[in-house]
């Protein structure tokens, strides 16, 4: 009967404006630090200005004498408010190193923006004034910046530990088929990559407000967060507290890509200072402890290696990498690496394959999850080592890719490092893409320019990427030693007037939920999105969730939404059937309205049989009372978004400089719940990619010191910096949910990336230049061509 | 990125601006746009006491056309000198710089007299107006006093203003031209962006120039005698070739 259902009012698949904007426009919109909380008191964090120093003292006391501050303290003053430190939710194997994090230093910080003291103030204003006259005796210890250097332990972030290496993981089903092919390969690629550490910047920085309730040793928490359900879970852990005496907010959020994906020793802070003060109190970010002590991204060192035949065809990855762990082990920080652990095999069949990743500790700010997440590395190391390849073969990068794609028939394929990727047609991506691109013309014009000896170089980059997201089953996540699962929880009601209403366990923060989520109901029940009303973020409304991360709020969170609608609609059907006295296979839905087949004048409509669930007057026996369902829902598999994406781009040979001319994005998302949504997620997410190849880099000097601290520096791109972007679509349908949906919020960031890098080394290449590290600044550009080696900055 | 407690007085006329940089001296600091001192004021690298906002002094906003020069307000907004249509047709490189800065935003709020005040060698309008060899005027307790582009930039951030001197008016002379060159009467100004601790004219290429050389080998010689810094942006050496690029570009441009 569901079948006849589907797609009633035909909502789903409809570009649709956001109903979020108007109160994020026009300023209604409430972030943490527009919530008005009377009394509240202000915190203001010491940092240390040192990667790496042992603690001597810290004298509050010409702070405490600040007129409006309530109270100061070290780290040893609230040692003993921690029932365990900050958590760490994936230790990846059981012999990881994970040093306990406190909230604020007591005896060592570890690096620059490292808490080690705190004073609360009647005003943010007071309080950074108090912070500045807290005196803090430090003992200097020697930086741990590189981390090549920091894997020798010549110095050590954490002496208890007598090393810097927290983990060494392996993924190598096969150890001798890899040997073999290496041993058999015709053309073998071996490069090195580095990735630099990118800094998060929302334009929301982070916030924390702790309410106090007046009875019962009650906190209402607001933080700018991403995952609400979590954070509860681990601050009623880290504060001893139990979790029923723990509500968590948040509000709205200005974005996340990641760095709220965390529990933050801020959060901590404010939660014990409400307990102490039995005040409430709240801390606001600034952009520059957005840079310092917000976690960063990426922060690798990437070996691969390519083993292929005579054609070209690749019989083996191998894999090596080193990946900065920072200071301390934040939420998932080891993790992950290994969320692109199993895809340095990319869109192509590859029967052997070996990855070991090593986690090392540095004195630098904490890495953890950003925007693609392990899987922008992994793709950014294929992509670019294919191309190496296609070099070596003599064939076009084009070429090289087709000669490798797991064909369209080959799904479902099982890849070597053990997934069951659901559904694909890359070449048929690549075709588009490279048809949308006007691919033949590019390269013509790219070698008229080399003919007239032009110093304006044209480069052209492909990226064919594959990911994994919607995440995730709960038993993968178990066998990668996750402490969490991976289901999403959604509850639909028809309320008595007969609007809907839809509880979700996601929390976005920018995604566009409250849209897309109306409309799946609303098309699953006849009406009009408006009518639906999407409550989420708040632990008191939806206390069942795991949050919004890894674009995985459509395929896990949105199929619950789907699946309680359609159990919404079942019993709806019933209990139609009942009062017209059909049967209710002869009832048909349309417009919100059950009728009987072949006599539409008796019919109920939905808000009528909500009433009549909300009376109870005649429901059929034992059938409970209220139009109200609740699902939650545990994914089979993961989601595969693919696709392919040109980038092209002009590089003055004179000054290096790098122009993005042009980008052509063919996205696989699959079934499109908001079209205009996608393409939105397509375009920043593509912008964030490509920032990371010319723009943006988080600079430490050698000291450990962060020179990036400010947007003068860190260099985020605007609209000015990045053309029109051409996007283009195929659909795949994934066979692992019932709408058919993948996932689009990291794809762009895990395509553009190489796309673009891939574009100036192509465009270099007649200089002989094979590789560049990112950002590919003008400096780099200009090193590369007089054939310089990458010299360090200064 | 919270300033440190400061005063703010708002000023209705050049003369009460004055009174009050006499009282407080160089505890005070005048605000025209912001967009250079506020910045420096969260980061807690500049803490006045006092701030002495003269944004609203509309008088001190025009473009007027003085004969052989044209006369520019000290406040006058760089949206409104990249609109000017008198320096469109009388300093054309002054309305295309002018609208080079920063966004829509700043161009809406900074001022000309602010950002030649500041005296940072990496803002745009105060190397135009040193290769216009432009003339500043600033009023202070013993009166007006005019000071010549060339010498008014004396180190970083540093300039000939006194603490108790508001700079009033700039004149640059009638000059056809681009990019970062400027060519009146013949004679060719050039002058540098971060080059050093201030703006600078590239003498050396304006020698060559004047002397009959080819645009290619007075560009070649630009950055001779400069001494830029290296930052995360650039190192001195590639700014040392940059500037012989985009002087040869300029110099292009204004042949053309």
């Amino acid at each position: 009967m569901t079948v006849a259902d589907a797609g009633v009012a035909g909502v789903v698949g409809t570009p649709m404006t956001r109903r979020e904007d108007p109160g994020l426009l026009s300023g209604e919109a409430r972030f943490v630090d527009d919530l008005v909380v009377p009394g509240a008191l202000h915190v203001g964090l010491v940092r240390s200005p040192h990667a790496n120093a042992r603690i001597r003292s810290v004298d509050t006391s010409a702070a405490m004498a600040l007129p409006g501050v309530v109270a100061a303290f070290s780290g040893a003053d609230l040692r003993d408010e921690w029932a365990q430190p900050l958590p760490c939710a994936w230790p990846v194997t059981p012999e990881m190193l994970n040093p306990a994090h406190l909230p604020l230093a007591v005896e060592h910080a570890r690096y620059a923006g490292d808490a080690v003291a705190a004073v609360v103030a009647e005003s943010a204003y007071v309080a950074e004034d108090a912070a500045a006259l807290v005196a803090v005796d430090y003992d200097v210890l020697p930086a741990v910046v590189d981390l090549e250097d920091a894997v020798a332990d010549r110095a050590l972030v954490h002496p208890e530990l007598s090393t810097n290496t927290a983990y060494t993981w392996e993924l190598t089903p096969e150890p001798e088929a890899v040997e073999r092919a290496f041993a058999e390969a015709v053309h073998t690629v071996s490069e090195r990559y580095v990735q630099q550490r990118l800094i998060p910047e929302a334009m929301e920085p982070r916030g924390v407000c702790v309410v106090p309730q007046p009875f019962g040793d009650e906190y209402t928490v607001y933080s700018a967060t991403q995952i609400p359900h979590i954070l509860k879970v681990m601050l009623g852990l880290s504060l001893g507290v139990a979790e029923t005496k723990l509500r968590v907010v948040a509000p709205a959020v200005g974005g996340g890509f990641g760095s709220k994906l965390n529990v933050y020793a801020e959060e901590l802070l404010c939660a014990a200072l409400a307990r102490r003060l039995k005040r409430p109190v709240r801390w606001n970010e600034d952009r520059t402890e957005n840079a310092q002590a917000t976690i960063q991204g990426r922060g690798q060192i990437q070996h691969i290696e390519l083993a292929a035949d005579g054609d070209g065809k690749i019989r083996a990855v191998r894999v090596r990498l080193l990946a900065d762990m920072g200071a301390y082990l934040q939420l998932v920080t080891p993790g992950i690496p290994l969320l692109g652990a199993f895809l340095y095999h990319g869109a192509y069949d590859v029967p052997a394959y070996s990855f070991v990743c090593t986690g090392v500790f540095t004195t630098k700010t904490p890495t953890d999850a950003y925007r693609g997440a392990g899987r922008p590395e992994a793709t950014y190391a294929i992509e670019r080592a294919i191309d190496a390849l296609a070099g070596k073969v003599g064939v076009d990068p084009a070429e090289i890719r087709r000669r490798n794609f797991i064909p369209r028939e080959a799904f479902p394929y099982s890849s070597a490092p053990g997934l069951v990727f659901d559904s694909g047609d890359y070449e048929g991506s690549l075709g588009k893409a490279l048809d949308l691109a006007g691919y033949d013309d590019l390269r013509a014009e790219q070698r008229a320019r080399r003919a007239r000896g032009s110093t304006r170089h044209l480069g052209v980059g492909l990226s064919s990427y594959v990911e994994m997201c919607g995440l995730a089953p709960s038993r993968v996540l178990a066998s990668l030693n996750y402490s969490a699962g991976g289901w999403e929880a959604a509850t639909v009601r028809i309320l008595p007037t007969g609007t809907a209403q839809v509880v979700t366990g996601t929390s976005p923060h920018g995604q566009g939920h409250v849209t897309s989520w109306s409309m799946i109901v609303a098309d699953k029940l006849g009406i009009s999105p408006d009518e639906v009303e999407v409550l989420h973020s708040d632990t008191a409304v939806a206390p069942h969730g795991m949050d919004t991360y890894g674009s995985r709020s459509v395929s896990v969170g949105g199929t619950a939404v789907f699946l309680a609608a359609e159990r919404v609609l079942t019993k709806a059907r019933t209990i139609a059937a009942h009062q017209l006295e059909v049967a209710e296979e002869d009832l048909e839905l349309s417009g919100g309205t059950f009728a009987v087949r072949g006599s539409p004048e008796r019919s109920m409509a939905l808000a009528t049989i909500a009433f009549e669930a909300f009376t109870a007057h005649n429901l059929p026996d034992g059938l409970e009372p209220t139009l109200e369902a609740s699902v939650t829902w545990d994914p089979p598999n993961f989601t595969f978004p693919f696709g392919t994406h040109v980038a092209v781009v002009e590089v003055d040979e004179e000054t290096g400089r790098v122009d993005l001319v042009r980008y052509v994005a063919v996205d696989d998302c699959g079934e499109q719940v908001n079209p205009l949504i996608v393409e939105g997620q397509v375009h920043g997410g593509i912008v964030q990619g490509v920032a990371q190849a010319l723009w943006e880099e988080a600079v430490y000097d050698q000291d450990g010191n962060l020179l990036t601290t400010t947007l003068t520096d860190y260099l985020v791109p605007s609209a000015a910096e990045v053309p029109s972007i051409e996007v283009g679509r195929t659909v795949t349908p994934s066979p692992t949910n019932p709408m058919g949906v993948k996932g689009v919020g990291e794809t762009g960031t895990i395509a553009a990336t190489p796309a673009v890098m891939n574009a100036v080394i192509d465009a270099l290449a007649p200089f002989g230049v094979r590789d560049l590290d990112m950002p590919a600044t003008p400096e780099r550009v200009w090193h590369a061509i007089r054939g310089i080696g990458q010299e360090g900055r200064q | 990125m919270i300033p440190v407690a400061f005063d703010y007085q708002r000023v209705s006329s050049v003369d009460e601006a004055l009174g009050l940089l006499a009282t407080h001296g160089d505890e005070a600091k005048l605000l025209a746009g912001g967009h250079s001192l506020l910045p420096l004021m969260k980061l807690r690298l500049a803490v006045p006491s006092v701030l002495v906002d003269v944004g609203r002094l509309h008088d001190l906003s025009y473009v007027r056309d003085a004969g052989d020069h044209v006369a520019i307000g000290a406040l006058t907004r760089h949206r409104d000198l990249e609109t000017s249509e008198l320096l469109a047709a009388q300093v054309p490189i002054l309305a295309h710089v002018a609208g080079q800065v920063g966004d829509p935003q700043v161009r809406h709020r900074g001022t000309i007299g602010g950002s030649l005040a500041h005296g940072d060698p990496a803002s745009d309008l105060p190397a135009v107006v040193l290769a216009l060899g432009g003339t500043l005027v600033a009023r202070g307790p013993g009166g007006e006093r005019t000071i010549e582009a060339r010498s008014f930039f004396e180190g970083f951030l540093q300039t000939a203003l006194g603490p108790d001197e508001l700079l009033t008016e700039i004149r640059v002379p009638k000059a056809t031209i681009v990019g970062a060159a400027a060519v009146r009467n013949g004679t060719t100004g050039v002058a540098l962006v971060n080059m050093g601790s201030t703006p600078l004219r590239a003498s050396a290429t304006e020698a060559a120039l004047a002397a009959g050389a080819s645009i290619g080998d007075a560009a070649a010689v630009a950055a001779e005698g400069t001494e830029p810094s290296g930052d995360l942006n650039a190192s001195p050496d590639f700014r040392r070739h940059l500037a012989t690029v985009l002087v040869r570009r300029a110099l292009e441009e204004a042949a053309s």
